[in-house]
């Protein structure tokens, strides 16, 4: 009698221990198996490519700019004229919202100088993603930029004076040429 | 019993049926001078030889690509793992992938509505070699060299039947003007080639307009547009291999199941985890069924 | 779903509160756990949990494959393939769905020939048989715009075809066709209803599927031995967790020859002309729908004659869709009261022959009608000469061993076995008549046709005729004996 409920225990044992392992077996499968559903969901590898582009830059009118689409993401390449460079470098950046200097949002070229005529700013307005209308149109109250959807002013270095706007306008990932005329913006 | 005997007979002869089908029209990929190349990429663990695929692409670029578009290859994927431009020097294969694509030029609209050109990018797709299909037609006799992109899976035989058609035409010293004799076990007769038609094996058609002999014995093949084009020396390869007409052959068609098939390598290697998961999974669940009902006649 | 009252026993307060609001736990605790089911069902049972884990499948990524497909002539052909090649795992959930499609067939078709076997359509299941004929009825309509969907050269002039047989109906079939392409040929327009329906049919599936699984819940499952359940506590065991563990482990035997096809032969179920984009102004040089229809392919292309005021094709049609809706009678077709063919060893033998039938008529589906099966004698060259152009050619044939297959009209039709005795009447008789390779044997079509015949001589004449005439064997008294046969039942067993 005593023999048989042993027997009986070691079997629940074994039991128990086969369908934990089933089931936990099973389980481990089913996470596994969950990341290609998920990761179907990324940008797909020709999306990730076009995520960069080569844009000449000489071509650029002064006090004027050009308009790019990046991955479908707009960004605004300026060529400011000297009284625009003088004037976003004349602010207290202590009393701006996103204290930044100019030299701040600009990159060095290939020998290492900085080239304060080109701004390259992202085109999407901090506050909720409008696109801001610039040079030819309407620059704001300080010269920059101005979005139009709730009235955020931005001046000639795309730093955000007034309005709703968080932030300034990001400044992306991007590199110089060479010979300095084009630049490769990258998201 | 008897029935089940019968059943399984009968599988077995639809199971010999297509076998029988697969007589008649083109030479089967197994006969041939020379034995297929010992496809690398065939088989569970089965891999690209990059080697191979490099050479391969030479072999496109130099060869094929004045005719034949890939559509829907990128210049990026040149340079993706098994791809004949990747190294694990990330930097080194970016730079060669641009340097490569940047030989190639794009049309582009201008600010001023104008189509201007520009050197491609390894997002471009492959630059086709002509404008358009009519434009392709037109310098073709009328026949459109077909795209490449996943030319190994459109076809019956894959690598195998490129590697055929283009060592399969006869050499040019067999042909008298243009026509072809053949004597051989099968078939005794005159084959003449029509104008701007070369014949070739394992190209599938129909021989016997064209025939003179016994119509029973017509030769398999058929005619296609395209002349022969790969020669022993066509291609003078970089890593120094000899460049015979078979080796031309089968790195072409190792390069193209390369370029049909890019996730190939992916697939089989996480193919084998899954196999072996499912394999022990049904093993411990097979060790809860029977634990389950050992209690219950069934 | 539930055909029994569930013992579900709420234990908390929130399930309580549930049950009294909706009993959705209870419903689901019946139908899956405590269900008695008879205790007998063998491993070709378990082919219904595998179809619900293959119509989960197919949804699931399908449902991922439309984020990134593109239903447009254009750009349908490119957009598989940038799944193929661009999207994180897009190989995988294109491979898994393109042969989840014939895994699925695979499976409904051994579970039909189960229910064929052991009489799963008789009284009182008739209603869930005939649910499971509309559910594969759905399937074949869903496999059908899928493949479409790739806008490969099969898929173009696939559908092109099938079309076109709706097109030979009376009197509206043009306009029907016209309708249903949305266009005078298959194009744009037919691309995107076509990918509407794919995505919309799915799910009526599961749908009418749990229409199914009710229907046979209020009956009881059927079994091998084809009796119902007397005693549920010795002929029966709660569905859970005895048969979700044995269908579970079937399942994932099944999935080792689905992952089988898909990381290592993904191609092999498909056709090569699939991968040579759509292009309406060249044919393929041999139209063959996928492996699962091939049996009623062959079917449509066996009627080549008139029948009556009916045309040939419009024949075809009919015989086609007939041999599916001759499924929905079966019911009534089949006199015989035992269930299982266990316990009738001549209806068994008519069984497997018509397996055969079934699996011959893929074969002719995917042959060329005129192709030879059973060759009758050596090919010959035939000529067929006028003799007003060549008076001399029944002598000058005869002379060279030629031999007169016929003489009509002034038209003689001459065979020569050796082709220089050919050549010797062509230059001695002056013909400029080119001869023709005559293949001599039986071909597919005459094959084709006697299938078919058989295939409908199974519902109609078999199936009636057996109940009448045949002697079965005495059925065990309970499932319980089925499995412990007392004298005289045990060859049945054993038979198995």
């Amino acid at each position: 009698m005593t023999d048989e409920t042993y027997t009986e225990t070691v079997d629940e044992e074994r039991r128990d221990f086969i369908h934990i392992a089933a089931g936990a077996a099973v389980a481990g499968g089913a996470g596994a198996l969950a990341w290609p559903f998920i990761a179907q969901m990324l940008p797909a590898l020709d999306t990730r490519a076009a995520s960069s582009l080569e844009v000449p830059v000489t071509d650029i009118p002064e006090g004027g700019e050009v308009r790019v689409l990046i991955g479908g993401k707009p960004f605004f390449l300026r060529r400011r004229t000297a009284a625009e460079i003088a004037e976003a470098r004349e602010v207290d950046v202590n009393a701006l919202r996103d204290p930044e200097t100019d030299d701040d949002r600009l990159v060095p070229m290939a020998d290492g100088n900085l080239n304060p005529a080109l701004l390259v700013v992202s085109g999407s307005c901090t506050h909720l993603g409008c696109v801001p209308v610039g040079p030819g149109s309407n620059t704001g109250e300080f010269g920059g930029w101005y979005c139009p959807c709730h009235g955020s002013h931005y001046d000639t270095s795309g730093r955000i004076r007034k309005g709703p706007a968080p932030l300034n306008l990001p400044v992306p990932t991007y590199e110089y040429n060479a010979d300095g005329s084009a630049v490769t913006i990258s998201l | 019993m008897k029935a089940i005997k019968a059943c399984l007979a009968g599988l077995a002869l639809i199971g010999l049926a297509p076998a029988a089908m697969a007589a008649g029209g083109a030479m089967h990929l197994d006969e041939g001078e020379t034995a297929l190349p010992d496809w690398p990429f065939e088989g569970p663990f089965g891999r690209f030889d990059q080697a191979a695929v490099q050479r391969g692409f030479q072999v496109y670029t130099e060869v094929c690509a004045a005719c034949h578009s890939m559509d829907l290859l990128s210049y990026r994927n040149l340079g993706e793992p098994g791809g004949p431009f990747y190294s694990d020097d990330e930097e080194a294969t970016q730079s060669q992938v641009a340097a490569f694509a940047s030989s190639y030029q794009v049309t582009e609209i201008d600010d001023f509505g104008d189509e201007v050109y520009r050197p491609a990018r390894p997002s471009d797709s492959f630059v086709s070699p002509y404008p358009n299909p009519q434009a392709a037609a037109a310098a073709n006799g009328g026949a459109i060299p077909p795209d490449f992109s996943v030319i190994t899976k459109a076809r019956h035989g894959g690598a195998s039947y490129i590697y055929r058609l283009m060592t399969g035409y006869p050499d040019s010293e067999e042909f008298h003007g243009n026509e072809l004799h053949i004597n051989d076990d099968h078939s005794h007769g005159v084959l003449t080639q029509p104008v701007g038609l070369y014949y070739n094996p394992y190209f599938a058609g129909d021989t016997s307009g064209n025939w003179e002999g016994d119509p029973r014995h017509a030769p398999a093949g058929g005619f296609l547009a395209m002349p022969p084009q790969l020669f022993d020396g066509r291609v003078e390869y970089m890593d120094g291999t000899e460049a015979t007409r078979e080796q031309l052959a089968a790195d072409v068609a190792q390069f193209l199941a390369w370029a049909g098939e890019p996730k190939m390598e992916n697939r089989k290697s996480l193919g084998m985890g899954v196999m072996i998961y499912l394999f022990f999974l049904a093993l411990i669940v097979y060790f809860s069924y029977k634990q389950i009902w050992r209690n219950v006649d069934h | 779903m539930s055909g029994h009252e569930s013992t579900y026993k709420p234990n908390t307060g929130i399930e309580k509160w549930l049950d009294a609001r909706l009993p959705i736990v209870r419903l689901v605790h019946g139908s899956f756990v405590d269900f008695p089911t008879p205790k007998n069902l063998n491993y070709w049972w378990t082919f219904g949990g595998i179809l619900a884990f293959c119509l989960a499948t197919q949804i699931i990524t399908g449902i991922v494959l439309a984020m990134h497909y593109v239903p447009n002539t254009e750009m349908a052909f490119a957009s598989v393939e940038r799944i193929m090649r661009d999207v994180e795992y897009g190989w995988l959930m294109r491979y898994i769905h393109a042969n989840g499609a014939s895994m699925f067939f695979l499976a409904v078709y051994i579970h039909m020939f189960r229910g064929l076997y052991y009489g799963s359509y008789k009284a009182p299941r008739e209603i869930s048989w005939i649910l499971g004929v509309v559910i594969y009825l759905l399937m074949t309509g869903t496999a059908f715009m899928g493949y479409v969907l790739p806008w490969g050269q099969m898929s173009l002039h696939g559908a092109s075809v099938i079309t076109s047989l709706i097109g030979s109906l009376p009197l509206v079939g043009e306009q029907i066709q016209i309708w249903l392409q949305g266009a005078p040929s298959i194009g744009n327009s037919t691309l995107n209803r076509f990918f509407s329906l794919h995505y919309l049919l799915p799910f009526m599936i599961a749908g009418v599927v749990v229409l199914h699984i009710w229907a046979f819940h209020t009956t009881g499952n059927n079994n091998p031995a084809g009796i119902e359940i007397k005693d549920p506590k010795k002929d029966a065991v709660p569905f859970h967790p005895y048969y979700t563990v044995k269908d579970g482990f079937a399942i994932i035997v099944f999935m080792l020859i689905f992952a089988g096809f898909v990381f290592y032969a993904p191609n092999v179920l498909g056709h090569a002309d699939n991968y040579i984009e759509g292009n309406p102004l060249k044919t393929p040089a041999h139209i063959v729908p996928e492996w699962y229809l091939l049996p009623f392919y062959a079917i449509l292309r066996a009627i080549t004659f008139d029948v009556g005021p009916i045309p040939a094709k419009l024949g075809g049609v009919i015989a086609m869709f007939g041999a599916i809706a001759i499924m929905f009678v079966l019911p009534w077709l089949d006199t015989s009261k035992v269930r299982s063919l266990r316990y009738r060893p001549l209806a068994r033998q008519f069984f497997f022959g018509f397996v055969l039938v079934c699996g011959l008529l893929g074969v002719a589906g995917a042959s060329n009608p005129d192709d030879v099966v059973i060759p009758t004698g050596e090919d010959t060259l035939r000529y067929e000469v006028a003799l007003a152009d060549t008076p001399n050619a029944v002598e000058v044939a005869r002379a060279n061993d030629g031999k007169i297959v016929s003489q009509r009209d002034e038209r003689v039709v001459i065979d020569f076995v050796d082709y220089e005795a050919s050549l010797a009447f062509e230059e001695e008789s002056g013909t400029l008549v080119d001869p023709t390779v005559k293949h001599h044997g039986i071909t597919w079509l005459p094959v084709a046709q006697l299938l078919t015949l058989l295939y409908f001589a199974y519902f109609l004449l078999a199936l009636p005729l057996l109940g009448l005439v045949e002697r079965a064997k005495d059925e065990p008294e309970t499932i319980a004996d089925s499995i412990h046969p007392k004298n005289g039942s045990a060859d049945a067993v054993a038979a198995e």
